[in-house]
């Protein structure tokens, strides 16, 4: 009797949550809605496998020249002046801009590249300390405070996506936290996604009007992401390599 | 073996005074009669800018902070960390927020300076901090302590009864 009404009280939650979450993203004006509403998550609860976060890049829609992703992603989270030292290989990129050409045609485009956010990383599976890791909700990252800075993992990622900070750092961000010695990658601005935002780059990349890309829950039908993907064809960058990326890409 | 007799009481009564001598040595400071004062209370240190609440100064009584402090930074560290988990009462950052002062400039100073609140009793205890060769060391943003999590959730009362680490203890790292 217990466990029946146990289900009903959870469902009967759901419901009134899932009531109040629309009845707020309405009563903030008619017609105006917040981009990511459904179900602010409370401070104090632990992210679940509920939700997998992802990010789709329409490289068609990517401006030529267009930097303003990887200039938010620097202001965000305080890398690309920290290092004066150190020379441009070795300098933190979380996220790059990298220009394609084909070869026959001579067509050339720009595209942002970052980490993937693997569902099967291989920077996890070669981590000997378990820094490296893949948080429920699919955003892949590294825990600093247990990293040796082997960069096994650098060597393991098929994308580059992840740096060494080869200097001492000043005045980081709080909500970044950034040394000598660790590893580093997009982090998906994790930051701002346990608040219910949206990442730095897609921000700019919408404030410019460009809208190339697309971030959401690739689990919830009904997310824009979802029906992006329903809808048209994309791809994942070394698809062959079957991991599951939560970055895909259209266009390429 | 009575040959040995002498040399072993002259070694008694060395070994005796030997043992003796730093008691003699306390019972004089004992004399003194007002009660010393321990080394770390000459220690002096800014006070935080602002107090947790009316009667509390930090967000533990003060000497639960003084020896617990780093357990909730590690708990705290290990859960935002890992499961996302974002509450505001034992976050590093509210530390910074309420621990570091401005100069006469009106500039923050970095809270790890050799004065500042931090570094005043870890180089007293000769125990170095890492925390801030990644964290950053003066506010940014304004602290959301008060609005978030100023009252008891359960989450932050299960800290201090749970397990300290649950990442070691049995679930293994988050997937």
């Amino acid at each position: 009797m217990s466990e029946s009404s146990n289900l009903a009280d959870i469902a009967r939650r759901n419901f009134l949550t899932r009531a109040g979450a629309v009845t707020g993203a309405a009563a903030i004006a008619p017609g105006v809605f917040l981009s990511v509403t459904a179900s602010a998550r409370p401070a104090d609860e632990a992210v679940t496998a509920r939700k997998r976060w992802g990010i789709l890049v329409d490289t068609n829609k990517c401006a030529s020249g267009c930097n303003d992703c990887v200039t938010a992603c620097e202001e965000e989270n305080g890398w690309g002046h920290s290092e004066p030292e150190s020379n441009p290989e070795q300098k933190a990129h979380w996220i790059r801009t990298v220009d394609i050409r084909n070869k026959s045609t001579g067509f050339a485009k720009t595209l942002p590249i970052m980490c993937q956010h693997c569902e099967t990383p291989p920077c996890v599976d070669v981590c000997p300390t378990g820094a490296s890791f893949r948080r429920a909700d699919g955003i892949v990252l590294v825990d600093k405070h247990i990293c040796i800075g082997c960069r096994y993992c650098m060597m393991a990622c098929p994308y580059k996506a992840r740096s060494f900070v080869h200097e001492d750092l000043h005045d980081q961000k709080p909500w970044a936290p950034r040394g000598k010695g660790t590893v580093e990658s997009c982090t998906m601005c994790v930051q701002r996604v346990d608040k219910d935002r949206i990442p730095a780059c897609v921000e700019a990349c919408s404030a410019d009007n460009h809208n190339a890309l697309i971030f959401g829950d690739l689990y919830d039908e009904n997310s824009e992401i979802s029906k992006a993907l329903k809808a048209q064809d994309s791809v994942e960058i070394r698809g062959d390599l079957g991991l599951n990326t939560g970055i895909r890409y259209r266009g390429i | 073996m009575s040959q040995f007799l002498p040399a072993l009481r002259v070694f008694a009564v060395l070994l005796s005074l030997l043992l003796l001598l730093p008691q003699a040595a306390t019972a004089d400071d004992d004399d003194g009669g007002d009660k010393e004062t321990l080394p770390f209370s000459e220690l002096s240190f800014p006070e935080p800018e602002r107090r947790f609440s009316a009667t509390q100064k930090c967000v533990r009584p003060v000497a639960e902070m003084r020896r617990n402090h780093m357990t909730y930074i590690l708990h705290q560290r290990d859960e935002t960390m890992h499961e996302g988990i974002r509450t505001r009462q034992y976050s590093l950052e509210e530390c910074v927020n309420c621990h570091a002062v401005k100069n006469d400039e009106g500039e923050y100073v970095p809270v790890n300076g050799p004065d500042q609140f931090c570094a005043s009793c870890h180089s007293y205890a000769s125990v170095n901090i890492d925390c801030f060769q990644c964290h950053a060391t003066k506010p940014v943003r304004p602290s959301t302590l008060h609005t978030q999590s100023s009252t008891e959730t359960e989450h932050t009362t299960r800290e201090l009864s749970g397990t300290i680490n649950p990442l070691l203890a049995s679930e293994g790292p988050a997937q």
